[in-house]
C-alpha cells in the first residue's frame, strides 16, 4: 500500500489504470490532489476531507466522506469503515465517478447498477440491504439542513412521504398490519429506472489540478 | 364513422372560412379605399377609388350610420386574428392529418389557400407580412415565452454547445452559402444576375439561421430526448440575434460598397458583432431583473401584476432594438433571468396567468406567421424565379447544415462528457428549419442596393416551405425510424426527486474533493452567489424562506394524494372508506392517471413557488389547496354533478341572497360581518348535527350532501389509528393537530363560538381530509371569502391563513393586519383561506381578521 510516496513511478499508475480505468493522466491530477489533501501523507483520514473548504456547504458532506471510507466501495467484497485509505482506495472510490467509455452501451446496465449501488451504500449506512426510514430520514434531514426554514419535522414529513410512496410503487397491496421496513437494492433500482444515471454521475477529471482554486 | 365525421368537420371549416375572409376582402374592396392609413396592420395596399359614405351631406339625424373607415384597421386585425385562430382550431380538430403533417405545414398550406382567394377577389395581394408587423408585433412575444419556459438548468448545462452551434454554426451557414452560391455564380450557374458577392454573403446571413417559431413548432410535437431538443431550441433562439447581426453587418458592408471595405471596417463589423449580441444579452439580463425586483412589490396590486412581465419583456425588446443591439436575445434573456424570481414572487393565480397569457400570445402570434406566410406566396409581384440560384441554395443550404453540425459536434465530443450521438447529430441537422425571420429579413433588403431583391425574398420563401413543410413532415417518420431516444414521459416521484438533489451535492462533492473546478462545481458556486446576493434583492422575504425544491415536490404529492383523496370519497358518497388504509393507495395509483394530464399545468405553474412552512409546526400538512382551484376545470369535469349540486344546495343557500361585489382591483371578499356570521353559524349548526347524530349512534341522513361532516367523524379514530401503523398516510398530523395552538387561536379570538368549541373539543382532530373534501367546491360558490371565513373559524385558523399571513412571519403578519384593518375590499390578500396552504404558521393570525 505505501508503494505511492512522493515520486510515484509509472508502473505503479499502469496497474492502477487497469484496476481502476482512469487513464494515467487522470492518474497523475487525482494523485497530486491526494498528496495535496493529505499534506504529503500516504494517507487520508476523515479530518483531512473535513478541511476542504469548499466542503463545508455541502448539505451532505459526512455522507461523501463516510463513502471514502466504507470498505464496500473499494470492490474488494469487504464491509464497515475503515479510519484512513491509501491512494489506491481514494481512487477506487473516485473511480464510481469516472465518465462512460465511448464503448459503453453494452455494459450499461452495469455501469448503471455499479453507480447505484454507490448511492445505495451511502444511504444505507447500517449495510443491511436495506434503507430503513431511519436512514431516510437523516439522508432528507442532511439534504435539507442548510435551509433554515425547514426544520427537523419537515425533513420526517418528506421522508415518511417518500417511503410511503416508495411502499406503494413497489409494494402492490399492502395489508394494514404489513409493515414495510425499507428500500431494497432492487426497489432502488426500479425506483430511479428513468433516471440515466450513467449518463449523469461523471465528473471530469482531466483538468489540471489548481491549488490556488481548490486549497 | 368517426373518420367521417372529421372528413366532414374538415371540409366545412376551410369552406365558412374561406365566405368569411371573402366577406371580408369583398367590404373592403367596397368600402376600404379613401384615404392611407396611418398604419396598415398587414401592409394594406389600396389602389382603388376612393369612395365611402362620409362625404354625404347630412339632411337629418341619421340613426344608424355604417362608419367602416372608423373601425378599418383594428377590426381587420382582429379578423385576421379570428380566421387564423379558427383555421387552427379547424387543423387542430382532426388529429389524423396533425400526426402526420405538422400544423405548421398545414398553416401554409391553408394560408395558401387564403391567399388564393384574396388573390382571387382583389386582382392583388393585399395581405403581406411585413418585416414591420413581424418583428415588432409578432416576433416578440414567441421569443419571450421561449425564453420563459426555457428549463434553465438543461439550457446552461449544455450552454457551450449551444453558443458554438449558434454562434459559429450560424457563421459557417452564412459564410458557406454566401460563397458557394457566388462561386457557382461565377461558374455561371444561374446565368444573368446582378449579385456581387457582398450581397451573396448578405443573403446568406440571413437565410443562415434556424428558426425558432419553425423549429419549436415541428419538435414539439416530435418529444425527441431533452439534450437534443434543447440543443436544437437553445441553437434556434440564439442564433437568431446571431443571424440579425450579421445581416445588419453584412447590410452596412453592401451599403459601404466593395471598395471601402478594409481591414478596420472588418474589425469593426466583427467587434459589432460581440458588441451587439453581449449587449442585447446584457439589456435583456437588466430588465429581466427589474421585472424581479418589480414583482417583489405588487403585493396590493396582484392584479395587474402579470402586466409588468409583458410590458418590460416588451420594453426590453424595444430598448434592445433602439440601441440597435440584438432584441431577440435580449427578450430571451429577458424571460430567462426573472422566470425563477416572478414564480416565486408573485400570487400564484398571477404567475398562471402570465403563463397563459403568453401561450396565447405565442401560439396566436406563431400561427398569424405562418398562415401569413403562406398567403405571401401568392403574390406575382415577388416571384423571380432562377432555377439556378432556387435550387443551388436549397441545396446547399442542405448540405452545409450537415457538415457544420458534424464537424462541429465531433470537435464538442472530445469535450462533452456525454457525446452526442450520431442519430442525434442527424435529426439535428434535418431539424434546421429556417422559417419568418429568414423571409422578414429578405423584405427588408432595399431594393435600391440590392437588385434582385425579389429574387432573394422569393428564394427564402421557397427554402422555408421547403424546411417547414418538406422536412416537417418527414421528420415525425425519421425520428420513428431511426429510433432517436425520445424524451421520457416521467411523472417525478418524491424519491427520484431527492436523489436528483443527492446527486447534485454528490457531484459537487467530488469535485471539490478532486480538486477539479467543473460544471458542477462552477454551479454550485454560483447557487451560493445567486441564494446569497439576488435572492436578497429581488425575491420576497417571504417568498425566499420557504424555497426548496424537495419541499415542492413534496407538496405536489401531497395535493395529488388530497385530490385522489376528495375525489374517491365523491366516488363513493363519503370518506368512509378512509378507514380502510390499503385503499389510500389503491386510489392514489388509479387516479394519478386521470390528474396526469391536468397536473402538468399545474405542476409546472407551481415549479418554483412554495408554500410557506413554518419552522415549527410539522410539514405534512402542506397540501396546497391553491393549485386546486386551477385543476378545478380538470376535476369537476369527472366529478358528480350531483353531489355538488346537493352539497351546494345544503351550504351555501343563505349566500345565494346576498349581494355580488364587483370589483375591477380585487377578486370579490366578502367581508358582510353578518353574512360571514350567518354562513358560519349555518354550517357549524349543520356540523355540530351530524356529530352528534353519530356520536349518539344515530344513523346520519344518508343524503351524499352530509359527507363532509361524516369524514369528520370518521376521521376521529382512525386518525390516531393511522398514526401507529407505520404506513400511515398523513401521519402525524392528526395528533399535532388536536393541540395546543389550534385551541388558542380560537381561545384568543374573542367571538368564541359555544358550538365551535364544542365541536372542537369532540371532533377536533383536523385532518386534510377534511379540508380536501371542501376543495372542490370553491368554483360554485358565489363568494368565496365567507365560505372559507367559516370553515377558518371552524378550526382551521391556525394553519391556513390568508397567504401574505402565512409566508411573512410576524412583519408580513402586521402588515396583514394593518390592511385588514383598514376597509377590506382593499386586501388583496384576503384570499380565500381556502387558497392558501394548509400549512403551518408562524403565528395564527388573529381570528379577528377570520371572521
Amino acid at each position: 500500500m505505501g508503494a505511492f510516496q512522493s515520486s510515484p513511478g509509472q508502473p505503479e499508475y499502469v496497474d492502477l489504470k487497469e484496476k481502476t480505468g482512469f487513464s494515467i493522466s487522470q492518474i497523475r491530477v487525482l494523485h497530486t490532489r491526494f498528496k495535496l489533501l493529505g499534506h504529503n501523507g500516504e494517507t487520508l483520514k476523515r479530518d483531512h476531507f473535513n478541511s476542504i473548504p469548499d466542503l463545508a456547504c455541502n448539505p451532505i458532506r459526512s455522507q461523501i466522506i463516510e463513502a471514502f471510507f466504507d470498505r464496500r466501495n473499494f470492490r474488494r467484497n469487504g464491509e464497515g469503515p475503515v479510519d484512513e485509505i491509501h491512494f489506491e482506495e481514494f481512487l477506487m472510490v473516485m473511480s464510481h465517478f469516472k465518465a462512460p467509455s465511448p464503448r459503453m452501451i453494452e455494459e450499461r446496465e452495469s455501469v448503471r447498477r455499479e453507480k447505484l449501488r454507490f448511492i445505495f451504500n451511502m444511504h444505507d449506512t447500517d449495510d443491511d440491504g436495506t434503507i430503513t426510514l431511519e436512514e431516510y430520514r437523516h439522508v432528507i434531514d442532511e439534504l435539507l439542513s442548510l435551509t433554515e426554514d425547514l426544520g427537523k419535522d419537515t425533513a420526517k414529513g418528506i421522508a415518511d412521504a417518500a417511503m410511503r410512496e416508495v411502499a406503494s410503487t413497489s409494494m402492490a397491496h399492502m395489508e394494514p398490519d404489513e409493515f414495510f421496513e425499507g428500500i431494497t437494492f432492487e426497489h432502488f433500482l426500479k425506483l430511479l429506472k428513468g433516471f440515466e444515471i450513467e449518463l449523469k454521475m461523471n465528473v471530469h477529471f482531466s483538468m489540471m489540478d489548481t491549488p490556488t482554486f481548490c486549497k | 364513422m368517426q373518420r367521417c365525421g372529421y372528413v366532414h368537420l374538415w371540409l366545412l371549416g376551410p369552406v365558412l372560412l374561406i365566405f368569411l375572409i371573402s366577406g371580408v376582402t369583398k367590404v373592403k374592396g367596397d368600402v376600404a379605399h379613401q384615404e392611407p392609413h396611418p398604419k396598415p396592420p398587414s401592409d394594406f395596399k389600396s389602389n382603388q377609388t376612393e369612395h365611402g359614405h362620409g362625404s354625404s351631406v347630412i339632411t337629418g339625424i341619421p340613426i344608424v350610420t355604417f362608419k367602416w373607415h372608423h373601425v378599418e384597421t383594428p377590426y381587420v386585425i382582429a379578423l385576421w386574428i379570428l380566421v387564423a385562430g379558427v383555421g387552427k382550431l379547424v387543423i387542430e380538430s382532426n388529429h389524423h392529418v396533425t400526426n402526420i403533417i405538422p400544423e405548421s405545414a398545414l398553416l401554409i398550406c391553408f394560408g395558401f389557400v387564403l391567399g388564393g382567394i384574396i388573390w382571387g377577389a382583389d386582382g392583388v395581394q393585399t395581405f403581406t407580412l411585413t418585416p414591420n408587423v413581424f418583428f415588432f408585433y409578432l416576433l416578440p412575444q414567441i421569443i419571450l415565452d421561449a425564453g420563459y419556459s426555457m428549463p434553465n438548468k438543461l439550457f446552461f448545462s449544455n450552454m457551450g454547445a449551444i453558443l458554438i452551434y449558434a454562434v459559429i454554426g450560424t457563421c459557417w451557414n452564412a459564410a458557406s452559402l454566401g460563397l458557394s452560391l457566388w462561386g457557382c455564380h461565377m461558374g455561371g450557374a444561374m446565368g444573368d444576375l446582378d449579385i456581387g458577392l457582398l450581397q451573396y454573403l448578405l443573403f446568406g446571413s440571413l437565410i443562415a439561421a434556424v428558426d425558432p417559431v419553425a423549429v419549436i413548432a415541428v419538435f414539439e410535437q416530435v418529444h425527441v430526448n431533452e439534450v437534443l431538443f434543447i440543443l436544437v431550441f437553445g441553437e434556434s433562439l440564439l442564433n437568431d440575434g446571431v443571424t440579425v447581426v450579421l445581416f445588419n453587418v453584412f447590410d452596412a458592408f453592401v451599403s459601404l460598397g466593395g471598395p471601402q471595405i478594409d481591414a478596420v471596417e472588418i474589425i469593426k463589423g466583427i467587434i459589432s458583432f460581440f458588441v451587439v449580441a453581449f449587449g442585447g444579452s446584457l439589456v435583456g439580463f437588466v430588465f429581466g431583473l427589474l421585472i424581479s425586483f418589480l414583482t417583489r412589490g405588487t403585493k396590493n396590486i396582484q392584479i395587474i401584476e402579470p402586466g409588468f412581465v409583458f410590458v418590460l419583456g416588451y420594453l426590453s425588446y424595444l430598448t434592445a432594438e433602439m440601441l440597435s443591439l440584438s432584441a431577440i436575445l435580449s427578450i430571451v434573456f429577458c424571460g430567462m433571468c426573472c422566470q425563477k424570481y416572478i414564480n416565486t414572487n408573485m400570487d400564484e393565480r398571477s404567475v398562471t396567468t402570465v403563463r397563459y397569457v403568453m401561450k396565447v400570445l405565442a401560439n396566436g402570434s406563431e400561427t398569424i406567421i405562418f398562415v401569413f406566410l403562406g398567403i405571401s406566396a401568392i403574390d406575382k409581384t415577388i416571384w423571380v424565379w432562377n432555377t439556378g440560384f432556387i435550387l443551388l441554395t436549397l441545396f446547399f443550404i442542405f448540405i452545409y447544415r450537415f457538415i457544420g453540425v458534424f464537424v462541429l459536434t465531433w470537435i464538442l465530443n472530445r469535450y462533452r462528457l456525454v457525446r452526442v450521438e450520431f442519430i442525434d447529430q442527424l435529426i439535428m441537422s434535418y431539424g434546421g428549419l429556417r422559417g419568418a425571420v429568414a423571409y422578414g429579413l429578405a423584405t427588408m433588403l432595399d431594393e435600391a442596393k440590392i437588385k434582385e431583391k425579389n429574387l432573394m425574398v422569393c428564394t427564402s420563401l421557397i427554402v422555408v416551405y421547403f424546411t417547414v413543410i418538406l422536412q416537417g413532415i418527414t421528420m415525425k417518420p425519421l425520428v420513428n425510424w431511426l429510433k432517436v431516444k425520445r424524451a421520457a414521459v416521467t411523472d417525478i416521484t418524491l424519491v427520484e426527486k431527492l436523489q436528483n438533489k443527492v446527486f447534485d451535492h454528490m457531484l459537487v462533492a467530488i469535485e471539490d474533493i478532486s480538486g477539479q473546478i467543473g460544471h458542477n462545481y462552477m454551479r454550485d458556486k454560483w447557487n451560493h452567489f445567486e441564494e446569497k446576493w439576488m435572492s436578497r434583492i429581488l425575491m420576497k422575504p417571504s417568498a425566499r424562506k420557504s424555497r426548496d425544491y424537495v419541499f415542492n415536490v413534496f407538496h405536489q404529492l401531497n395535493l395529488k394524494d388530497a385530490m385522489s383523496y376528495v375525489e374517491e370519497g365523491e366516488r363513493r358518497g363519503s370518506l368512509e372508506f378512509i378507514r380502510n388504509e390499503t385503499a389510500i393507495i389503491d386510489f392514489k395509483k388509479k387516479f394519478a392517471d386521470d390528474f396526469s394530464e391536468v397536473m402538468p399545468d399545474i405542476t409546472a405553474g407551481m415549479s418554483d413557488d412554495h408554500g410557506a412552512m413554518s419552522p415549527m409546526r410539522d410539514p405534512v400538512p402542506s397540501i396546497s389547496l391553491d393549485m386546486h382551484e386551477q385543476t378545478m376545470n380538470g376535476m369537476r369535469e369527472s366529478e358528480d354533478i350531483n353531489t355538488h349540486h346537493l352539497l351546494q344546495q345544503h351550504l351555501y343557500k343563505g349566500r345565494k341572497q346576498h349581494r355580488h361585489r364587483y370589483s375591477r382591483s380585487h377578486f370579490n371578499t366578502n367581508t358582510d360581518e353578518n353574512e360571514v356570521q350567518e354562513i358560519f353559524q349555518r354550517t357549524m349548526r349543520n356540523r355540530l348535527e351530524s356529530f352528534k347524530s353519530t356520536k349518539m349512534g344515530v344513523a346520519p341522513p344518508k343524503a351524499i350532501s352530509k359527507h363532509p361532516k361524516k369524514d369528520q367523524q370518521h376521521k376521529m379514530p382512525n386518525g390516531k389509528s393511522r398514526d401507529k401503523s407505520k404506513t400511515n398516510y398523513s401521519g402525524d398530523e392528526d395528533v399535532e393537530f388536536s393541540e395546543g395552538d389550534n385551541a388558542c387561536g380560537y381561545e384568543a379570538s374573542g367571538h368564541s363560538f359555544p358550538m365551535r368549541v364544542t365541536y372542537r373539543a369532540g371532533a377536533g382532530i383536523e385532518n386534510p381530509a377534511s379540508c380536501r373534501t371542501c376543495t372542490p367546491w370553491p368554483r360554485c360558490r358565489p363568494s368565496p371569502g365567507c365560505w372559507s371565513r367559516s370553515w377558518t373559524a371552524a378550526g382551521w385558523p391556525p394553519r391556513s391563513g390568508p397567504r401574505s399571513g402565512c409566508r411573512g412571519g410576524p412583519a408580513t403578519c402586521a402588515a396583514w393586519l394593518l390592511r385588514a384593518s383598514a376597509p377590506a375590499q382593499t386586501t388583496p390578500s384576503c384570499r380565500p383561506t381556502f387558497l392558501s396552504r394548509l400549512h403551518p404558521q408562524p403565528r395564527p393570525p388573529p381570528p379577528t381578521i377570520l371572521l
